[in-house]
Parts: structure tokens; sequence; C-alpha cells
């Protein structure tokens, strides 16, 4: 041997000098792992820090409270509707503040420009529904112009220069002037989560997305849910292993990983102009969405059933149970628990899909609770979608604000399958 | 509204059928039930199932297909005056005449004169097919539950074998549901060839694939303005792949390193921690994503790279300044990293899998000859687990091509075949969802030619994932 040559002394060395590089070398790779998490979950604080960050100030709102005179000669009793309600609401907060309205109306021009003209919707249907009111002076309460709130909320600054900003120096003023004397006051937006979709900023809300993605899931739910455990309970327990059932296992595994989009192209094309299912409606959104989700239910119903142990089956089947009754009677309830948190699983994810809802319409314009399942709808991500197309500048909070609600509900809906399998999950 | 009552009241009537059913069962052995071949609930059972399930299935047919049904009779003949009109119009004036009946809102077009005389006819002749669709359903329906009940009843003995005729129909049950999956398939197939056949007869398939301009702006009047429109679809693709390459560039050094970190690594509170956090990351949708990258990323990208610039402005790189000072906030750059920050959690847990499936026995071995831990993972637990994390990358790649949203907000509209990462470029999916929203005519190249991305893209993923589940399939049989 060529190596009992080298003296001990130097081999020992050049070990040594060797295994200190192999040490910093394994520190190095140690602190690259280190270094992929650390950047991983910094993603994740900086995505959800700058959302709510973006979004929480759309949960406070202000409300400006004017006493409003009803001028009976304005008001024509025969045509209520003719009336220009938010003149009157300009100019009474323009004796609030102390001013004047010039002869060509501009200074009650700036103030409805700081208005909602849902204060003006306000009196409109009171007078409607009470003309005596007519003569009278009521108290109106509604909320600023996004603008104006904006203002508030720090967004709009007073040292941007006067003609890069949306308020000029007066609004601002007269903004203050009314914070100051307590006829504007800020709380909790409830409006946000109590109005839907809407073109001003300050009137827009999620209702309408909240109860059309819940309607939607609904859908999905009653039909991926029962044809995924009953296909999952026949490909486990049932099925012969031959060339058809390998054909549906790959088939199925497939279809989990086809883009999303690609369902959306299906259902335009099967359900919308084949089977005229109404376009933009829940009931076609859970179709596709139920379609999407099935192989994902299937195969989180497989996994469940199969780690329920076979001396089960054999008992079952050992008392005389036929092959049915086993599965019902005893291996599907075992596995409940496993299946229900897949299936929650799923439904989340399908909360949170976009893409082929876009392709069935869903993206129209819908300022209203759906009527049902057959109309027009919109849903959580859709709406954050159309929000963030908007260009004004009030619409950027609220769609942060409706990405917080959704995170909610994903939140709650994974918390909720978590609960379950901590709750029932059984080790054999 | 009358199909639910009719449901209902089938619901009802299969209840009491169960009901008489088993009282019947019960009887026949004069109050000896144990000499019954199957429990009494299987009698009332089975001929629950023959009233109730025939009926049920045929009246939720005419419900799925009636609309179809009458639109093609409405169709069936076209009145002079509706036949001058051209054929997307034709579409709007049958759709209308359907809402009429409805009760919903039609569109806003004016009808005079003839027309409006075909309009009212078609209405009426509308309410018409859909009362006989509706009332017939109903009819055939009562008719096939009296007949099940004939059926069923009859056959009720102390010798029939309830349980097994049962069991036989909640078979048929279980087939049913797992073609279910196969019929989406055939569904999906089907619905992106008819169309792209479709669209390849307007659009020559070689000029899709090989053609390097894509402009599909056809004139949807005959008075608009517009070019012939172009469907070379290389922009796209070049598009898709910059996207999807700057996303893994991203997505595999993070998640591997993460992976490999979290398996071989770290402890058991790390994981507990860690593991969780990133599967947050995993369920954050798309569309948040994209949100994050429209109004985040983009504007911080692009104020960093007009600094850069202005920092060159004047000095020997003007050219190079000049540019960076004119980067958009659209640019490929931003969508693909943002995508892949969203895969990193889908890299990390498949790989973790995989590294996991590496039998501890080849790390001890080669702990025991000395190597140092990063060494074993260099050197034996990686290319033990290459093939799987081949894999998972090849998942990963087919996921970053079939990512629509964050695309779609993040990196633009414009058709550049090019591979600047500062660029705003445009991808399939992009180009889908463009086509396909807003108004839509059914005929016309420009709708259809959607299809044809989507079938391309349908068939690439699907040569991604059947190689990768291949692969992953292949390697787990090794180590079991």
């Amino acid at each position: 041997m060529t190596d009992a040559a080298i003296p001990a002394a130097s081999l020992r060395q050049a070990v040594e000098a060797r295994l200190k590089k192999r040490h910093a070398q394994e520190m190095r790779f140690r602190l690259y792992g280190r270094m992929a998490i650390v950047v991983a979950l910094s993603f994740l604080a900086l995505l959800i820090g700058r959302i709510v960050h973006q979004g929480y100030t759309t949960f406070v709102d202000y409300q400006i409270s004017v006493p409003v005179t009803l001028d009976a000669s304005r008001i024509d009793a025969a045509d209520p509707v003719g009336a220009n309600y938010d003149l009157m609401v300009a100019q009474s907060v323009l004796a609030k503040l102390g001013e004047t309205d010039d002869e060509f109306g501009g200074k009650s021009g700036k103030v409805m420009g700081l208005m909602s003209n849902d204060l003006g919707f306000q009196l409109l249907k009171m007078v409607r529904e009470d003309p005596s009111l007519t003569g009278r002076t009521i108290t109106v309460t509604g909320p600023l112009k996004s603008d104006a709130a904006l203002y508030f909320k720090g967004e709009i600054k007073r040292v941007t220069a006067e003609d890069e900003r949306k308020l000029d120096d007066q609004q601002l003023d007269w903004l203050d002037k009314l914070k100051a004397s307590g006829a504007v006051t800020s709380g909790f937006n409830t409006g946000f989560l109590t109005r839907s979709d809407s073109t001003e900023p300050e009137q827009a809300g999620v209702l309408g997305a909240v109860v059309g993605s819940l309607m939607m899931l609904l859908v999905t739910a009653v039909l991926a849910i029962p044809v995924g455990v009953l296909a999952a309970t026949y490909l486990e327990e049932f099925a012969p292993k031959n060339r058809w059932t390998d054909l549906i296992e790959v088939n199925i595994n497939n279809l989990a990983a086809v883009p999303s989009i690609v369902y959306g192209l299906l259902g335009l094309a099967v359900f919308i102009n084949w089977l005229a299912v109404p376009r933009s409606s829940p009931l076609v959104g859970g179709l596709v969405l139920a379609l999407m989700a099935l192989p994902t239910v299937i195969i989180a119903t497989r996994s469940a059933l199969k780690a329920v142990p076979p001396s089960i089956r054999e008992a079952a089947l050992g008392v005389g149970a036929s092959r049915t009754q086993t599965v019902f009677h005893h291996v599907l309830p075992l596995a409940m628990p496993g299946v229900m948190t897949g299936a929650i699983l799923s439904l989340a994810h399908a909360l949170g899909e976009t893409a082929p809802l876009l392709m069935i319409g869903m993206v129209s314009f819908v300022p209203g609770v759906p009527e049902g399942f057959t109309g027009a709808a919109t849903v959580l991500p859709v709406q954050v979608f159309i929000w963030e197309n908007a260009s004004e500048r009030g619409f950027h909070e609220r769609t942060a604000a409706a990405i917080i609600v959704l995170l909610v509900f994903m939140i709650v809906m994974n918390l909720a399958a978590i609960l379950l399998r901590r709750r029932f999950e059984r080790r054999w | 509204m009358l199909t639910w009552i009719a449901l209902t009241a089938l619901l009802l009537f299969s209840v009491a059928t169960y009901m008489a059913g088993r009282r019947r069962a019960v009887a026949a052995t004069g109050g000896k039930p144990a000499q019954l071949h199957s429990l009494p609930g299987y009698y009332g059972g089975y001929a629950a199932l023959w009233v109730g399930a025939p009926a049920a299935l045929l009246i939720l047919l005419f419900a799925m297909f009636g609309g179809r049904l009458e639109a093609g009779l409405l169709r069936a003949e076209t009145p002079a005056a509706v036949a001058q009109l051209t054929a997307p119009q034709q579409n709007v004036f049958y759709d209308d005449a359907r809402a009429i009946a409805r009760g919903g809102a039609p569109s806003e077009t004016i009808y005079d004169g003839a027309l409006r005389a075909a309009l009212d006819a078609k209405v009426a002749k509308s309410r018409q097919i859909n009362g006989l669709i509706e009332y017939g359903s109903i009819a055939l329906g009562t008719v096939l539950a009296l007949a099940g009940v004939f059926v069923a009843y009859r056959r009720i003995s102390p010798q029939f074998r309830a349980r097994n005729k049962v069991e036989g129909w909640i078979a048929g049950l279980f087939i049913a549901c797992s073609v279910t999956a196969i019929l989406t398939t055939v569904g999906i197939v089907a619905s992106l060839v008819w169309e792209s056949w479709r669209f390849f007869q307007a659009v020559p398939i070689h000029e899709f694939l090989f053609g390097t301009e894509w402009n599909p702006q056809i004139a949807m009047r005959a008075d608009q303005f517009a070019g012939a429109g172009a469907f070379g679809a290389v922009p796209l693709f070049v598009g898709t792949f910059l996207v999807m390459l700057i996303a893994m560039l991203v997505a595999a050094p993070i998640g591997l390193y993460s992976a490999i970190y979290l398996s071989e690594y770290a402890g058991r509170t790390t994981r507990a921690v860690v593991k969780p956090l990133l599967e947050i990351l995993a369920g954050v949708p798309t569309v948040v994503y994209g949100f994050f990258a429209a109004l985040t990323v983009g504007p911080l990208f692009r104020a960093f790279f007009n600094w850069i610039g202005a920092q060159l402005a004047g000095g020997s790189l003007d050219g190079l300044a000049q540019y960076l000072m004119q980067v958009q906030n659209q640019m490929a750059l931003v969508a693909g990293a943002v995508m892949g920050i969203m895969l990193i959690p889908f890299v990390s847990s498949l790989s973790d899998d995989i590294i996991n499936a590496v039998p501890q026995s080849l790390r001890d071995g080669s702990l025991a000859m000395g190597a140092t831990r990063s060494e074993t993972v260099k050197k034996v637990v990686l290319p033990a687990a290459l093939p799987g994390i081949m894999a998972a990358l090849l998942l990963a790649v087919s996921r970053a091509v079939g990512e629509t949203m964050i695309v779609t907000m993040a990196a633009g509209l414009q058709a550049k075949t090019t591979l600047n990462p500062l660029d705003t470029v445009t991808t399939v999916t992009v180009q889908i969802v463009t086509l396909l929203t807003g108004d839509q005519e059914f005929d016309s190249p420009k709708t259809l030619s959607a299809f044809g991305l989507g079938l391309t893209l349908f068939l690439v993923t699907l040569a991604l994932n059947i190689v990768a589940l291949r692969i992953v399939q292949k390697y787990r049989e090794q180590y079991d």
C-alpha cells in the first residue's frame, strides 16, 4: 500500500484540514435550508401583512348626520323622484358650515363631492313612504364619499399638491370642520358586510358575493360529496382489479391535475351552450366546481377507507353481513371523519377558485343578493377580481377587505377540518 | 318550481310505498318476520326504489335537457322576418323570446313590425313547449311510479331475495358514480376537440401552432373596422414558457431546500410549526396572489428598476438606463416571481414526501461511513430521490403553465415574442380568459380560438402529469 508511506502527522493534518472544510460545507448547507424556510415564511408574512394593512381601514367608516329641510316647494308631491335630494343635502351641510352657496352652485357641487348619494336615496325613500314629511326637517345619517373617507384615513394627504389630489383645500377644511363639530363620526363599517356590490365604493359591500359563494358551495357539496364518496367506496371496496378500474384510477389522478381553467371551458361548452343552464348562476358555478372537486374528494375518501383495518370488515362478514352491509354499517361510518375532513378541504379550495368562474359569466355586475340558484350571482373571489380592476382608489381598500373576508372563511373551514380530525381521528 | 313539487311528491309516495312494502312482507309470513329471506326493511326499500328511482331519473333528465329540447323545438321553423337577421341577431332573438316566456329580462334590442309579431308568436310557442315538457315529464313520471308499484308490490313474498335485489340497485349507483369521473374527462376532451376543430377550419392548425403573430381582433359587426385577425400562438407559448421558467427559478431552489431542511435537519417542533404555515401559503386562493402581484410586487419592482435606471442614467450604460426607467408594472418577472411563491409549498410538500420515502437504512449506512449529514443528503438521499423530485418539479411546471389568475392580473395582454423578463408578456391562460369574458359570439374564430388554446393547454399539462405520475408510481414501488 502506498498510503502507508505518508507520514502520520501530515495525514492527520490533511484530514483535519479537510474536516474543517467539510464541516464548513455542512454549516453552509444547513444555512441554505434555514434561509429557504425563512424566505418562504417571510413571503407568507409579507402577503398576509400587506393585505391586512391595505384592507383593515375598510372596516372603519365615516358617517355624517345632517338635518335636512325637505323644502315643499322643491318636491313635487305627485312625483317625488324628480327632486334633487343630493342638492338639498349639500345645501344643508353648507348651512351647517356657515357658508352660502355661490350663484352657480359651485360650493354645493363641491359638497356633493364629499357626500355619498346614499343620503339622497334615503331621503327619497322616506318621502315616498310618508309624503307628509315634505316641509319638515329630518336628520339623515349616511356614509361620506370614499374620497372624503380616504382623507380621514390618511390616504389623501394635505401635503400633496392640490391639483394632484381629488379633494381641494376648501373641501379638506370643510371636512375638518365637520369632524370637529361632531357631524362626522367614525365607527365599525357594518355596511361593508350588509350591502352588495355597487358602482360607488362607499356603498359597495360583500353580502351579495358571500351569499353567492355559499349558494354555489351548497350546489358543489350536494353534488361532489355523495358522488365522490360513492365512487371512492366502489373503487376501494368493491371494484375488481381489472383494466377498466385501472383506467378509472389513472383518469381520476389526471383529472386532479387538470388546470382549473379547462373546467371553465368545459362548463361553457357543455353546461351553458349545450344544456342551456343560465349563465353566471350559482347552479352552473356549482356544477363546474363540483366536477373540479370530485377527484380530490375521491382521493381523500379512498385514503380514509384504506385506514380502516381489514379486521373490521372480516368481523362484519364473519357474523353474516353482506358486503354492502359491511361497508354501509361499519367501514364508511368509521371512515367518516377522514372523509369529511377531505370534503371540507376540497370545498375550501373550491371557495377560492376564480378562473373557471370567469368563463361562465360570473364577472357581471350583480347589485344585490342572488335571487335564486338560477339567477345571476357573483362570488367572493370573483368580486375581488372585479374590484381589483376598478379604477377608483376607494375600491383598492375594499378589494383587500374582501380578501380578508375570503381568508376568514377559508381559515374557518380549515380549522373545522383540523378540529374534526383531532376530535374523531382513531389510531388502530 | 313545478319540478321540485313533483319530486317532493314522488319522495313522499316512495316513503309510503316503503312502509306498505314492509308491512306486506311481514303480513305475508303471517306475523313471523323470521321466515323472510331478508330483513323487512329491504322489501320496503325494494318497492320504494322501483317507485322512486326511475320516475325521479326521468324528471331530472327532462329538467336537465328540457332547455336544450325547448331551444331546438323553438328554432324548428324560422319566420321570414327572423330569417333575414344575421346568425348572432337570431341568437339574441331566440334568447329574448325564451327570457320573456320565463318572465326574465330580455336584451335591449328593439323589435318592431314583423319582428315584434314573430317575437310574440315565439314567446307563446316557448310557453307552450315549456308547459308541454314540464307537464309531460310529470305525467310520464307518474305513470312510471305507478308501474313501479305494480312491478314491485307483486313480487313481495317471503322467499323473495329482496336484499340481493336492493344491493343490485346500490351496485348500479356505485358504478354510475365512478363513471362520472370518466364522463368528466370525455366531456372535457369532447368539448375541447369539437370547438377546436371548428376553429381549425377557420384557421389552419399549422398557422395556429407556428404563426408568430397573435392579434385576435375580428370585426364583430360588418361595419366595424378591424384587421383580419392573426392567430399565431407562438408569442403566447413563449410568454407562458418565460413566466413558468421564472416561477420555477424561484420555487425549485426554495421549495427543495426547505423540504431537505424539514425532513433531514428540523426537529419535531420546527416541523410542527413550519409545515402548517406552508400549508397556509398553499391554501391562499390564487386571486389573492394576483392582487398581491398587481398592487404590491408590480409597483415595487417597477420603482426598483426605475431607480436603478435613474442611477445609471448619463453613464456608459445610458441605453439600458433609459430602458429601465420606462419599465411598467406589468412584466413577466412580477407574474413569474409571485407564481414562484405560490409554488413553493407545492414543491416543498411533494419533495418532502419523496425524501421521506427514501429508506432510513441508506442514510444510516452513509453516516456510519463517516459522511456528514449534508454529504449524505447530496450523495445518497438526493440521488435516490432524484426521479421523484423530477416528477414533483414536472407537476409544479404543469401547475405553473395552467395557472390563470396571477398572470391575468399581473402579466399583461400584449402578445410579444420575447425572453426579456422585464417586458410585458401574455400567456395562454390570460388569452383564454380575455377571449371568453364579456360578450361573446359563438361562431367567430376569435371565441373559438380560446378552445384551441385550451386544447393545447390540456394536452401539455396532461402529458406532464402522466409522465410525472408514472415516475412517482415507479419510484414508490422501488422502495415499498
